[in-house]
């Protein structure tokens, strides 16, 4: 189970020093944690597609950060991460919420998110988990170390 | 009568001192010819309008070092929003909007607003403090000193001639490279 101290407990781990972030119902309720985690900067902007191009300036400058959105900001950010993830080949890893998964997996919404989340993600060839209720904080962390080992942009969709 | 983009530029060169500087678009063409050190960053291949996400990014990180972000007027309007965010994390950024109402690089287009956008009050409105407008050389030359004096983050906005025609930009060399010197000259390589 991911809750906000878990995950701040969990980047702080692996050395993350911003998460650049708009945050959704679910990713919201870990705000708290982020922000009073000592060494960890929550950067809050207006829309995703500065979250890509911040953190790609904060990681040339020598900082460690991620990005963390919804699926809805990941849509919209398409230009700023294939710059950032293919032309300056940045490994960048992010958390991005999945609106109504579950809601989906029942067939109990016309939430059309959880339809194109995963193929939207693999159409950017960026590998990715999906981390669910069972989901642990060292699965979060292990993902986070396998991007940076690899050099390679990685993400978890967090099913919501 | 405005000043070119060329000559604007020819005046931040004198005041930049050791700062980082990111141009885009029209100014990634001109820039190059005054100075290509490794802290001068073509960001060509870009993602449009990001040009102030990443120099904030950048200035975050390396608060002593100051990053100057030469920005278009038509890549300011597609992320006007990075002016909120650029005043709620105070560093030592600096952007400059040339505006000259078109779209440059794509041989010369008016863009939404061309003519009618207040690019000062905008950044005042969306909470940046230092905020200045230029709107002749014989100003610019005057006020430089003052408008790129730390600390950021301050918005300056040039009216500058539109040139029809031009060609999209090339970088100086490729991302790779761009990259990698400006990472040693940061001591982060
Ligand atoms: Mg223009």
């Amino acid at each position: 189970m991911l809750d906000g101290p878990s995950v701040a407990a969990a980047l702080k781990s692996c050395g993350v020093t911003h998460v650049v972030w708009i945050p959704d119902t679910e990713l919201g309720a870990w705000n708290a944690a982020l922000s009073a985690t000592d060494g960890l900067s929550l950067v809050r902007v207006c829309r995703e597609g500065e979250a890509f191009a911040l953190a790609a300036g904060l990681w040339l400058g020598g900082r460690k950060p991620i990005v963390a959105v919804q699926c809805t900001g990941f849509f919209e950010a398409g230009d700023a991460l294939r710059n950032v993830l293919f032309d300056m080949k940045i490994p960048l890893f992010m958390i991005v919420g999945v609106r109504s998964y579950y809601a989906h997996q029942q067939g109990a919404t016309p939430d059309t998110c959880p339809v194109f989340t995963e193929p939207i993600v693999s159409a950017w060839q960026i590998p990715y988990a999906v981390l669910d209720n069972r989901s642990s904080p060292d699965d979060l962390a292990n993902a986070y170390r396998h991007c940076q080992a690899e050099q390679r942009a990685r993400a978890v969709l967090i099913a919501e | 009568m405005p000043m070119t983009q060329r000559q604007a530029l020819e005046v931040l060169l004198h005041h930049r001192t050791n700062r980082v500087v990111i141009t885009t678009m029209s100014s990634a063409g001109i820039w190059p010819q005054l100075s290509d050190t490794p802290l001068d960053f073509t960001y060509i291949p870009s993602a449009m309008g990001h040009g102030p996400s990443l120099g904030l990014g950048l200035a975050l990180a390396q608060p002593d070092r100051g990053v100057i972000v030469v920005n278009g007027d038509g890549c300011q309007l597609m992320s006007l929003g990075n002016l909120v965010t650029t005043a709620h994390h105070p560093a030592n950024l600096f952007v400059i909007i040339l505006d000259n109402g078109h779209y440059e690089v794509t041989g010369g287009q008016p863009h939404a607003g061309a003519g009618h956008v207040d690019y000062a009050a905008i950044a005042r409105g969306a909470g940046v403090q230092r905020v200045y407008s230029f709107t002749t050389l014989a100003d610019w030359v005057a006020g430089a000193s003052t408008a790129l004096a730390n600390p950021g983050p301050v918005v300056i906005h040039l009216l500058v001639d539109a040139l029809m025609g031009q060609k999209t930009p090339k970088p100086p060399r490729l991302m790779a490279e761009q990259i990698r010197r400006l990472r040693e000259a940061l001591g982060v390589a």
